[in-house]
C-alpha cells in the first residue's frame, strides 16, 4: 500500500474515498470460491469439442461413429446434426448498413475458417473418456487457401474467406479540411504502425455447464456478461428469454474476452436440451488460446501534420483491422471506439479517419483491454514523439504546445467529443518529480556521449481514454444493437441490512466491497451491512454487465440514484412517525430528524416501521426498496501521465524497465486501493504488448502459440515495481464525480513503453522497433540502420 | 488437457526397475519426476503403453562426492542438487545451472537425469554436461556402461539411451581450486526457455586464462562445446581477447529458427553471451 | 486401477484412480477439493499449485499415483481453526488479487518461498514467485504481501 492511500485511510469518516479491504477476498484467498468448473451435478455428462486443424477447407465427411463405441461415450454429434438448431452466433454491432456479417455456425457445418474452430462434439460421462472419444471421430477435409494477411486480402483475386469477399465493411469519420491542413504543411510525420494480435489470458479457462428441467434452463458460465448473453442465447437458440437464467458465478478475470457469445455457451445448451441431462465442458488453455477470441490485430497508417514550432494542424488515420474469420459480438465495433480517440489531448484542426475491416481466416478478434483506444493512443503519443524528434524539441514540451489547457475545460475536441474536465499540467508535473525527468535525461545525454553499450530511453505517455460506456443515444448513432444504461435495486431489509442488486457483473473489479461503500455514505448505515448481489439473472434481472470501464461510472450511479429513491420513501415514512412534514425531515448520516428539533428515526428503525406496515402514511406501499436505471448523457475521460525509463542493450538488443511512474487522474475515488490495483494491472498488460505478447501465426494458418510456454505472459520476475499517484479532477458528468479506471493503464503504458525504447536508440537513426519490441527485433532494427549508415 | 491412457509400474530397486521396463517392451518410457513427459502426454504428443515410475526407488536418487568426481543420482531433484553443499563446493556450475531450470516448483519434482535424459538442447543442463564431460552411468538387464556426454545427446530429444535402459545416475569430474564459473541465460521472460545459454569455466593463472570450457545451450540439436573459443581463449589475457576469443563461440553450430529467435540472431548472442560468460568466470575463480 | 493412500489437508483417503489421473483432477473431481483451480497444460501458470510432503509442486503436472503415501495440503489446508495463514491475511490487507483465480496457487507458492527465505527482498519474491502467472494485479502488491508476510512470521515465530 503507497503512503498516500494510508494517509487517507487515517482520515477515517466516510465510505467512499477509503482503502476498504475488499468483501470479495475471503472466499478467494481459502478456496471456497465457485468457478463454473467446480459444478458437479446429479447426471452431469461431460462434452469435448473436436477442432479443426486446418485454416481453411471443406469439409467433406464426419463419421463419430467411432466415438459412439468408445466407454464411457453417450452421444456424438457434428455440425451438420445441429444445423436444423444452432442458429448463428450474434454480432451486435453492425457498424454500416453495407457491412457483410457473415453467417457464423457455432460449429461449421461445410467449410472451416480457423484452426479451432469446432468441427463435432462428443458427449462422455466424465471429462477422460470424452477426451479420448474425440480421438475416434473421422473427419475429412478439403483444403482450400488460408487467407492472412489484410493487404493480401484487400487485393483482386485473393482467395476468398466468405463468398462476399474478405472486406466486411469502410466506415469514416471527418471533420475540418484535412486536405487544407496537410496542404503545404511545414512539418508531415508517416507512420504505420503494428497492433500484433494479442490473446487476452485471463487466468480462468472458459467453462459452461448447463441443464434444464425440460422447461426452465440454466446456463452458468465463466462471462462479464450474463445479462447481455440470456438475451442473445434466447434470441439465437429460441429458448423463451423467461424460460432461461443465465448465472456468471465467480469469474476468473476476463479482460474482454468473456465479453462474448461463444460457439460452446449455445452448443451446451442446446446438447442440454436434446438429450436432457445437465452438461460441462471446462476449456484447457491450449484450446482456449486457439478459441477465445483474440485483441487488436491492427495495421495503422498514421499522418500529422504540423507547423514547424511543433503545433499539430491535423491527423489522417487509415486503418485496416483484422476482423478472424467471422464477426463475433462486437468484432467491428472495437476499431470505431479508437476512432475518436486518434486526437489524444491535443487540439487540431481537421480529423479523418478510415477503418476498413478484414476477414481472414484466424480467430475472430474482438474486445481486449481497451478495446480500440490502446490502439489510438498508442499511433498518436508514438506520432507526437516522432513529431518531437523530427522539430527536435523535447517530446514533453511538444505536448505542452499541444495540449488541452486546463483552463480550456469542457472542451470540445476535433472529434466532437466534449471532455468535460481534466488537468494535464498537473499530472504531468506530478509525474515528472516522481520520475526525476532532467537527472534521467542528463544520465542519458551522458551514455549518448560515452557511446555506452546500454542506453537509456525515456518514454512519454499523455493518454486520455473515453469510459463509462457508454449513453444510448450515442450507441444508437453507432449503430450499435443495445443501449449503454446500468440497473441497480436497492433494498431495506426488516432488519435494518441492505441489499444492493447490480446490473455490473464483476470478475475482479471489487464490486461488492465499492458498491457498498457508496451505499453506507448514501444511507448512513454500516459498510458491513450491506451485501451485494450480482451474476444470476434471477435475482438481478437486469443489465448491461462489466466492459469498457464502465461499472462505476455507470452502474455506480445507477446505485446511487435508487438509494436516493430509497432515502425519500423512507424521509416520507419518518416524517409521518415524527408527526412532520415531509420538507420538515432532513436526514444525515442514517438518521431522519425533524429541523430544529431533536425527534428522530433512524433509517433502520424506518425499514422496520415499513416492513410492520402498522403505520404508514395513507397510501403508502409497505416497501422500503427502489430500482434505478441510470443512462449517461456523456462518455467520461480519465486522463494521465506515465513515464517509463529502459535501458536497451545494444548488444543483445534486450530492454529492461529501469523505472515506471504513473499519474493518474481517474476522478473522485471510491476505493483507492482497487483504483492502484487496476493501475497497476494495467500497466502490467500495456508493458505485456509492449515487450512480451504476440499470438503468431505460420504461413498456413496454424497458430503457432497455443500453451503457455509459446505465448509469453510476464511473471513477476519479468516486471518492476510501478511508481503511481493519483491527481483527482472530478468528472462533472455525474454525481460521484467518477471517470472510470480498468482500462486506463493498460490505453497508457504500451505507447509509453515503445516511445522510451525507440528514444533510447534515436542516435542510432532508429525510429520505430514493431511490437512486441523483443530482443531480436530491437537488434535487427539497429542492424539495418548501421547496414543503411555503412 | 488429459493424457491418453497407459499401464503404470511402481519399481523399489533398480533392478526391478530394469525387468518391468523390459517386460513393458518398446512402448514403455520411464517417469520421473514427469516436468518433462506430463505435458507431452497432456497434449497428447505422446502415447507410452506403460511408464515405469523410478520415483520410488532409491539407490538412484542422492548426491555423493566420490573422491575425483561427485555422483548425481539420476532422480535427484534439480531443488536437491541446487541445495546440496557438495555440488556447491566442487562443482558450482552444475548448481548455477540447475538454479535457473524453470521455476522453484517445478525444481521440486523435475530431476537431474530426467532433464538430461530428455535431452533438449535447450534444457539448461546438457550444455554444462558437455563443458564439463560428465559421464553417464546407463543400467541394462545386461549390466551396466558408461557414455561420455560428448556422445550420450545424439539429436534433438534423442539420447543414447536404449530401449531397456535406464539412466542411473552422472558422474561431474571435479575440476579443482582456481575455477571460475558462470551460466549465461538468455530468455525472453523468466518462464521462457533459454533462447541461447553459455555455461563456461575459466581457469586463471597470473591474469592469463590457462583452460576454459565453454558449452552452449540451444545452439543446435544437441548442445555444443564451444572447442574453437576453449582453444582462442588459452593464454589469452582476460580483456580484449576475450571478447575476439568469443567471436568463435558459433563456429560448428546449428541454431534452431523458431518463435524466439532466427539462427543468425542466435549466433550473435551466442558471442556476446560467451563474451560476457568468460568475463564472469574469470572475475570470480573459487578454491 | 492403482489403489493409493494420500492425506489431504489432515485427512486420509484411500482410493482406486487410473494411473493418467492427475493430481489436480484427483483433488478437485474426486475429493471435491474445488480450491485448487486449473490454468494451463504446461506447467506455466502455477494456478495449481499445492504443497506435496511440505515442498510446493503444481498439481497438473503430478499423476495422482505419484502421490501414493504423501501428505497433500491445499488452499483449503493453510488456515487453521478459523484462522488465515499469515500470507492470506497479507494477500487480504495488501490488496494483492482481483480475480482471485491465481490466488490459491501464488499464496501456496509463497508459504514454500518463505519457508526457504523467511526475510526475502523484493528481488528474491520476484524470483520465487516465477512460475506463477497473474493477469490482474501487475504483481506489485503480491510482491507487498508477501514481504509483509514475512515480516509478520518473523514476529510472531518462536
Amino acid at each position: 500500500m503507497t503512503e498516500q492511500i494510508k494517509e487517507r485511510e487515517a482520515l477515517g469518516g466516510a465510505e467512499v474515498g477509503r482503502a476498504r479491504r475488499r468483501k470479495e477476498d475471503a472466499r478467494l484467498i481459502t478456496g471456497r470460491t465457485q468457478w463454473t468448473d467446480n459444478i458437479q451435478l446429479p447426471g452431469m455428462l461431460h462434452v469435448a469439442f473436436l477442432r479443426s486443424p486446418m485454416a481453411h477447407a471443406r469439409i467433406t465427411r464426419v463419421d463419430a461413429s467411432g466415438a459412439l463405441a468408445r466407454p464411457g461415450v453417450v452421444a456424438a454429434f457434428s455440425g451438420a446434426d445441429l444445423a436444423g438448431e444452432q442458429g448463428s452466433l450474434p454480432c451486435a454491432w453492425p457498424v454500416t448498413e453495407d457491412i457483410v456479417i457473415p453467417d457464423h455456425p457455432p460449429m461449421a457445418v461445410d467449410e472451416v475458417r480457423y484452426v479451432g474452430e469446432a468441427v463435432a462434439c462428443v458427449v462422455a460421462i466424465d471429462r477422460y473418456a470424452a477426451a479420448d472419444a474425440l480421438e475416434a471421430v473421422e473427419i475429412d477435409y478439403e483444403p482450400l487457401d488460408p487467407v492472412l494477411d489484410m493487404t493480401e486480402a484487400l487485393k483482386e483475386g485473393s482467395p476468398k474467406v466468405h463468398e462476399a469477399g474478405n472486406k466486411s465493411f469502410t466506415w469514416k469519420f471527418a471533420e475540418g479540411d484535412i486536405d487544407a491542413a496537410f496542404r503545404d504543411a511545414p512539418v508531415v510525420i508517416d507512420r504505420t504502425y503494428v497492433q500484433q494480435r494479442l490473446i487476452p489470458s485471463a487466468m480462468e479457462p472458459r467453462a459452461v455447464v448447463a441443464q434444464t428441467d425440460g422447461d426452465q434452463f440454466t446456463l452458468h458460465s465463466s462471462t462479464q456478461i450474463p445479462h447481455i448473453l440470456r438475451v442473445m442465447l434466447a434470441l439465437t437458440t429460441g429458448i423463451p428469454e423467461h424460460k432461461l437464467r443465465v448465472i456468471a458465478p465467480d469469474v476468473g478475470g476476463g479482460f474482454g474476452s468473456k465479453l462474448q457469445v461463444t460457439a460452446e455457451e449455445v452448443l451446451c445448451l442446446l446438447l442440454t436440451r436434446r438429450m436432457g441431462k445437465p452438461v460441462k465442458w471446462t476449456e484447457s488453455r491450449s484450446e482456449g488460446n486457439l478459441t477465445v477470441h483474440h485483441g487488436r490485430d491492427q495495421l495503422q497508417h498514421i499522418r500529422l501534420a504540423a507547423e514547424s514550432d511543433g503545433r499539430v494542424r491535423a491527423v489522417q488515420v487509415d486503418l485496416l483491422a483484422d476482423m478472424g474469420a467471422y464477426l463475433m459480438l462486437v468484432t467491428p465495433g472495437i476499431p470505431l471506439l479508437g476512432a475518436f480517440m486518434y486526437s489524444g489531448i491535443y487540439k487540431m484542426d481537421a480529423y479523418d479517419f478510415t477503418c476498413t475491416g478484414v476477414f481472414t481466416t484466424k480467430m475472430p478478434t474482438d474486445a481486449y483491454r481497451g478495446a480500440g483506444r490502446p490502439e489510438a493512443t498508442y499511433a498518436i503519443e508514438r506520432v507526437m514523439d516522432e513529431l518531437a524528434a523530427e522539430i527536435g524539441v523535447d517530446p514533453m514540451e511538444v505536448r505542452r504546445r499541444n495540449w488541452i489547457e486546463h483552463s480550456e475545460f469542457p472542451y470540445t475536441t476535433i472529434c466532437n467529443l466534449t471532455y468535460d474536465s481534466g488537468n494535464y499540467e498537473a499530472a504531468t508535473e506530478r509525474a515528472l518529480a516522481l520520475f526525476g525527468y532532467d537527472k534521467l535525461r542528463a544520465e542519458q545525454a551522458d551514455r549518448r556521449e560515452r557511446r555506452d553499450p546500454v542506453q537509456l530511453g525515456i518514454g512519454i505517455s499523455t493518454y486520455t481514454e473515453m469510459c463509462g460506456l457508454a449513453p444510448s443515444r450515442v450507441l444508437g448513432s453507432l449503430s450499435y444493437g443495445a443501449g449503454g444504461w446500468e440497473h441497480a435495486d436497492v433494498r431495506m431489509l426488516p432488519t435494518g441490512k441492505v441489499e444492493v442488486v447490480t446490473g455490473t457483473s464483476p470478475h475482479g473489479q471489487g464490486h461488492e466491497t465499492a458498491w457498498s461503500q457508496i451505499v453506507a455514505d448514501s444511507l448512513g448505515v454500516p459498510y458491513e451491512d450491506v451485501a451485494v448481489l450480482h451474476g444470476d439473472t434471477a435475482t438481478s434481472h437486469k443489465g448491461m454487465d462489466t466492459y469498457g470501464s464502465r461499472s462505476l461510472a455507470v452502474g455506480g450511479i445507477a446505485v446511487v440514484r435508487a438509494c436516493d429513491k430509497v432515502k425519500e420513501k423512507a424521509r416520507h415514512v419518518a416524517a409521518h412517525l415524527l408527526e412532520a412534514s415531509p420538507d420538515d425531515v432532513e436526514f444525515s448520516e442514517g438518521r431522519f430528524q425533524v429541523r430544529g428539533t431533536g425527534a428522530s428515526r433512524t433509517i433502520q428503525e424506518i425499514a422496520l416501521a415499513t416492513f410492520a406496515a402498522h403505520d404508514l402514511p395513507d397510501g403508502f406501499e409497505p416497501r422500503l426498496d427502489a430500482s434505478a436505471t441510470f443512462d449517461p448523457d456523456s462518455f467520461s475521460f480519465p486522463h494521465g501521465t506515465h513515464l517509463c525509463a529502459v535501458e536497451v542493450d545494444t548488444e543483445t538488443g534486450a530492454t529492461a524497465i529501469r523505472s515506471y511512474v504513473a499519474v493518474d487522474d481517474v476522478g473522485a475515488v471510491v476505493n483507492p486501493l482497487i483504483v492502484e490495483g487496476q493501475v497497476h494491472g494495467g500497466i502490467a498488460q500495456g508493458i505485456a504488448q509492449a515487450l512480451f505478447e504476440e499470438a503468431v501465426y505460420d504461413v498456413d494458418g496454424n497458430l503457432l502459440t497455443t500453451t503457455m510456454a509459446d505465448y509469453l505472459l510476464p511473471s513477476a520476475a519479468d516486471l518492476p515495481s510501478f511508481v503511481t499517484d493519483r491527481t483527482e479532477t472530478p468528472a462533472t458528468t455525474n454525481p460521484l464525480g467518477v471517470k472510470g479506471v480498468g482500462e486506463a493503464g493498460t490505453i497508457a503504458s504500451t505507447p509509453a513503453v515503445v516511445n522510451a525504447i525507440v528514444d533510447a536508440l534515436r542516435p542510432y537513426g532508429v525510429h520505430d522497433v514493431r511490437m512486441p519490441c523483443t530482443p531480436e527485433r530491437v537488434w535487427r532494427t539497429l542492424r539495418s540502420r548501421e547496414e543503411e549508415s555503412a | 488437457m488429459i493424457p491418453a491412457s497407459f499401464d503404470y509400474l511402481r519399481p523399489s530397486t533398480l533392478d526391478e526397475a530394469l525387468t518391468m521396463l523390459a517386460e513393458a517392451g518398446e512402448d514403455a518410457k520411464v517417469l520421473a519426476g514427469g516436468h518433462s513427459l506430463l505435458p507431452l502426454l497432456r497434449l497428447r504428443l505422446a502415447y507410452p503403453a506403460a511408464l515405469v515410475d523410478v520415483g520410488r526407488v532409491a539407490e538412484l536418487r542422492g548426491v555423493a562426492d566420490r573422491g575425483d568426481h561427485v555422483y548425481i543420482g539420476a532422480t535427484t531433484t534439480h531443488d536437491e542438487v541446487v541445495h546440496s553443499p557438495i555440488v556447491k563446493e566442487h562443482c558450482p556450475l552444475v548448481a548455477l545451472a540447475t538454479a535457473t531450470v524453470a521455476d522453484p516448483a517445478v525444481r521440486h519434482r523435475g530431476t537431474f537425469g530426467g532433464s538430461l535424459a530428455h535431452a533438449d538442447p535447450a534444457g539448461d543442463l546438457p550444455s554444462v554436461a558437455v563443458a564439463l564431460d560428465m559421464e553417464f552411468v546407463v543400467h541394462s538387464p545386461t549390466g551396466r556402461r558408461t557414455v561420455p556426454a560428448s556422445g550420450f545427446f545424439l539429436d534433438y530429444l534423442e539420447s543414447a539411451l536404449e530401449p531397456g535402459e535406464i539412466l542411473a545416475g552422472v558422474r561431474v569430474p571435479k575440476l579443482g581450486p582456481g575455477w571460475g564459473f558462470h551460466y549465461e541465460k538468455f530468455h525472453r521472460t523468466a518462464q521462457a526457455w533459454a533462447t541461447v545459454g553459455v555455461a563456461v569455466a575459466v581457469r586463471r593463472s597470473n591474469g592469463t586464462v590457462e583452460e576454459a570450457r565453454v558449452g552452449l545451450t540451444n545452439m543446435g540439436p544437441i548442445p555444443v562445446r564451444a572447442s574453437g573459443v576453449e582453444e582462442a581463449v588459452r593464454g589469452a589475457e582476460a580483456g580484449e581477447s576475450l571478447r575476439e576469443a568469443a567471436g568463435r563461440a558459433d563456429e560448428g553450430t546449428d541454431p534452431p529458427a523458431d518463435l524466439h529467435a532466427q539462427p543468425d540472431y542466435r549466433r550473435h548472442l551466442a558471442r556476446v553471451l560467451t563474451h560476457r560468460a568468460l568475463l564472469s568466470a574469470a572475475a570470480h575463480p573459487t578454491g | 486401477m492403482t489403489r493409493i493412500s494420500v492425506n489431504v489437508d489432515g485427512i486420509a483417503y484411500q482410493d482406486d484412480v487410473e494411473p493418467r489421473l492427475l493430481l489436480v483432477h484427483y483433488l478437485r473431481d474426486r475429493l471435491g477439493k474445488t480450491g485448487t483451480p486449473i490454468g494451463c497444460d504446461t506447467t506455466n501458470c502455477g494456478a495449481c499449485t499445492v504443497l506435496l510432503d511440505g515442498r510446493s509442486v503444481k498439481s497438473c503436472s503430478v499423476l495422482a499415483v505419484q502421490a501414493d503415501q504423501c501428505e497433500i495440503t491445499t488452499i483449503e489446508g493453510v488456515s487453521s481453526d478459523g484462522t488465515w495463514h499469515p500470507v492470506q491475511r497479507a494477500f487480504h490487507e495488501e490488496h494483492a488479487l482481483q480475480c482471485g483465480y491465481c490466488t490459491p496457487g501464488m499464496i501456496m507458492a509463497s508459504i514454500d518461498l518463505l519457508k526457504d527465505d523467511p526475510d526475502p527482498s523484493e528481488e528474491a519474491v520476484r524470483d520465487g514467485l516465477e512460475g506463477n502467472l497473474c493477469r490482474c494485479t501487475g504483481y506489485c502488491n503480491i510482491v507487498r504481501a508477501v514481504r509483509r508476510a514475512a515480516q509478520e512470521m518473523r514476529v510472531t515465530a518462536p
